[in-house]
């Protein structure tokens, strides 16, 4: 496979909508973007009318597929929550609107070099990026168990899919209504010891994420975060994500969220600085 | 025309809005703009201010960076060479917590090959917050600038970016001169406040009529000074605006951050007639 080459900035079109529990599905076409994605890149997008926009940050969100559409080529798919106004709006598109596309952006996850098994955990919309992971990592012949979790059944994302995609799956949800009742840490440290996995990947919440690096790291596993963090620029220009890291060397740095993220190694993460400031 | 840095084109990317210019290059060869303006670099590295740090506001971005950056020696290890191997002409902005710092690292940047010119950064909107100089008031400004252009190497273009205060900035621009500034950057970030409280630069858009204003008054007080014009800059049209008001140059940031093309389209834009 050649390298990744960089993001590209270019006009979207949406192909189709549809909402799906609580969240909207947008299939967009975006030229090259989908072309040069990888499992844990993500896409930034415009909000608001192009001329006279007055939001100037851009909303990052997760490529949950990337599909093949007659006469198009390959598609986004992308997963939106409704929560502000960006999101709103976003999830308010229909089909044939243009929409400005940035991406991919960010580094994705690294895949192991043997066929291992592997545990993919994942949280409301931020379990996206974990379908096209699973599978890259099925064509490497890994083992692929997975642990989809939400606050409800309605910001579950794909169970059912999930299921055809892996060789076994857990579903928690806050609230009980599909799945265990919980939440990611109180049963990702069984999990992990029955799939046996060598690498666990996840995302979803600052709290989530820690829980799942700290199960890891006790387990003997590596693990990969995708971490989300407010981004302004969502391309490494402002510095305005930072991250609190360990690097190689055991140094404690600041790093981009976006750029030098979004996905890290959850032993290099000062997840407690993190979880201070989102609390 | 700035003396001693000639520009291809009028088209600069502003100070801190441009990454380590790997991000940018991305999008365009940095030798597409007239300049890369670098983000303010201080003597020792800088983590950086806690978030939020880039927060949006109605047609604008309030930011309150802090200034994260490499510091002196980690820019002319690893950012400066590989900006200069692209092609980028290379403007340093520098920011001090003295005025001696801002003349070290001055003094060190002009024994560096390949930097084009300075740009002093006395704009800092959280400068207090940020532990840097507070340069608000002309004259501590013209100290800054005459402390750094006494050690500056011949030929070494030295820009000062200005607080973007309407009622003084023609004040400022005319200590700044007499002090030994080749060129002066105005527009720039307004000062501001994020939703906590936190001092920090607006810019944007909603800062465009503003930075206007400034830069009008600049060329016409003093019209042999070089003005680079900053602020709001998004498209072609509002680049003729500053060039029409006696610019010579225009520094586009916040555009950037909301379209990585932006700056690069501007530049084409401005080769094309005016329709
Ligand atoms: C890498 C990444 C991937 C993401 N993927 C998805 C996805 O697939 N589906 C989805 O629904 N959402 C996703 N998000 C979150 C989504 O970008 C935010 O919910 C959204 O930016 C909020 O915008 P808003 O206008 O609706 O809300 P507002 O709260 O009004 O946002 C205001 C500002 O804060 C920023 N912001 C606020 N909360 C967040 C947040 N949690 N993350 C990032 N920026 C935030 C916004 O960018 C904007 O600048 C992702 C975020 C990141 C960083
Ligand atoms: C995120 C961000 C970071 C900035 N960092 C710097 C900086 O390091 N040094 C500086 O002189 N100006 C800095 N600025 C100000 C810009 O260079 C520019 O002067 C200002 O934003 C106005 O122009 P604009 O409206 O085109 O952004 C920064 C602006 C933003 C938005
Ligand atoms: S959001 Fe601008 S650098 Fe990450």
């Amino acid at each position: 496979m050649t390298p990744a080459p960089g993001p590209v900035h270019v006009t979207g079109e949406v192909l189709a909508t549809k909402v799906v529990g609580a969240y909207t599905h947008l299939t967009v076409v975006a030229p090259d973007v989908a072309e040069r994605f990888r499992p844990g890149t993500f896409v930034a997008l415009s909000v608001g009318e192009t001329t006279g926009a007055t939001r100037l940050a851009r909303r990052a969100l997760w490529v949950h597929q990337v599909r093949p559409v007659g006469g198009y080529g390959p598609a986004l798919q992308l997963v939106v929550e409704p929560v502000g106004p960006g999101t709103r709006w976003l999830a308010a598109l229909t089909p044939g609107s243009r929409v400005e596309v940035t991406g991919p952006l960010g580094r994705p996850f690294a895949l192991p070099k043997e066929p291992v098994s592997c545990l993919l955990v994942g949280e409301g919309y931020a379990a996206a990026p974990l379908f096209p992971l699973a599978e890259r990592l099925r064509e490497r012949g890994c083992a692929v168990n997975l642990l989809v979790a939400a606050d409800d059944e309605a910001h579950l994302l794909s169970a059912l899919e999930a299921r055809r995609s892996a060789r076994a799956v857990t579903v928690v949800t806050r609230d009980g209504s599909v799945g265990m009742k919980g939440r990611v840490a109180d049963v990702v440290v069984g999990v992990l010891e029955r799939s046996g996995a060598e690498v666990v990947y996840a995302g979803g919440r600052v709290a989530t994420l820690h829980a799942v690096a700290a199960a890891a790291e006790d387990a003997g596993a590596w693990s990969q975060t995708a971490v989300e963090q407010p981004l302004a620029c969502a391309t490494g220009l402002c510095h305005g994500c930072p991250v609190p890291v360990v690097g190689e060397d055991g140094v404690a740095r600041t790093v981009r969220a976006c750029a030098d993220g979004p996905v890290f190694r959850g032993d290099r993460v000062r997840w407690a600085e993190l979880e201070d400031r989102s609390a | 025309m700035i003396p001693g840095l000639p520009l291809p084109s009028p088209v600069l990317v502003a100070a801190g809005c441009g990454g380590t210019g790997r991000e940018l290059a991305a999008y365009a060869p940095l030798s597409t703009y007239g300049a890369f303006v670098t983000r303010s670099i201080a003597l020792d590295p800088r983590p950086g201010g806690p978030p939020p740090r880039v927060v949006e506001s109605p047609s604008g971005l309030l930011h309150a960076t802090g200034l994260p950056g490499p510091g002196l020696e980690g820019f002319l290890a690893s950012e400066l060479p590989w900006l200069l191997q692209q092609g980028a002409r290379v403007v340093v902005s520098v920011v001090g917590a003295t005025i001696q710092e801002y003349a070290e690292v001055c003094r060190r940047l002009g024994r560096a090959p390949g930097v084009a010119a300075l740009e002093l950064n006395l704009a800092l909107p959280d400068a207090v917050a940020a532990g840097l100089l507070d340069a608000r008031e002309p004259f501590v400004a013209a100290g800054v600038v005459a402390a750094v252009a006494r050690d500056l190497p011949r030929g070494l273009p030295l820009l000062v970016k200005l607080r973007p205060d309407v009622l003084r900035v023609v004040e400022a621009a005319r200590t700044v001169a007499e002090a030994g500034a080749d060129a002066v950057v105005v527009g720039g970030a307004q000062p501001a406040a994020l939703p906590d409280g936190r001092p920090a630069g607006l810019s944007g858009p909603a800062v465009r009529p503003l930075a206007l204003r400034c830069v009008a008054e600049v060329t016409a007080a003093l019209p042999d000074l070089p003005v680079v014009a900053a602020g709001g800059i998004a498209d072609t049209a509002d680049a003729r605006s500053f060039l029409a008001a006696g610019a010579c140059a225009v520094q586009v940031g916040t555009a950037l951050l909301h379209d990585p093309t932006t700056a690069a389209r501007i530049a084409a834009g401005l080769t094309e007639e005016p329709s």
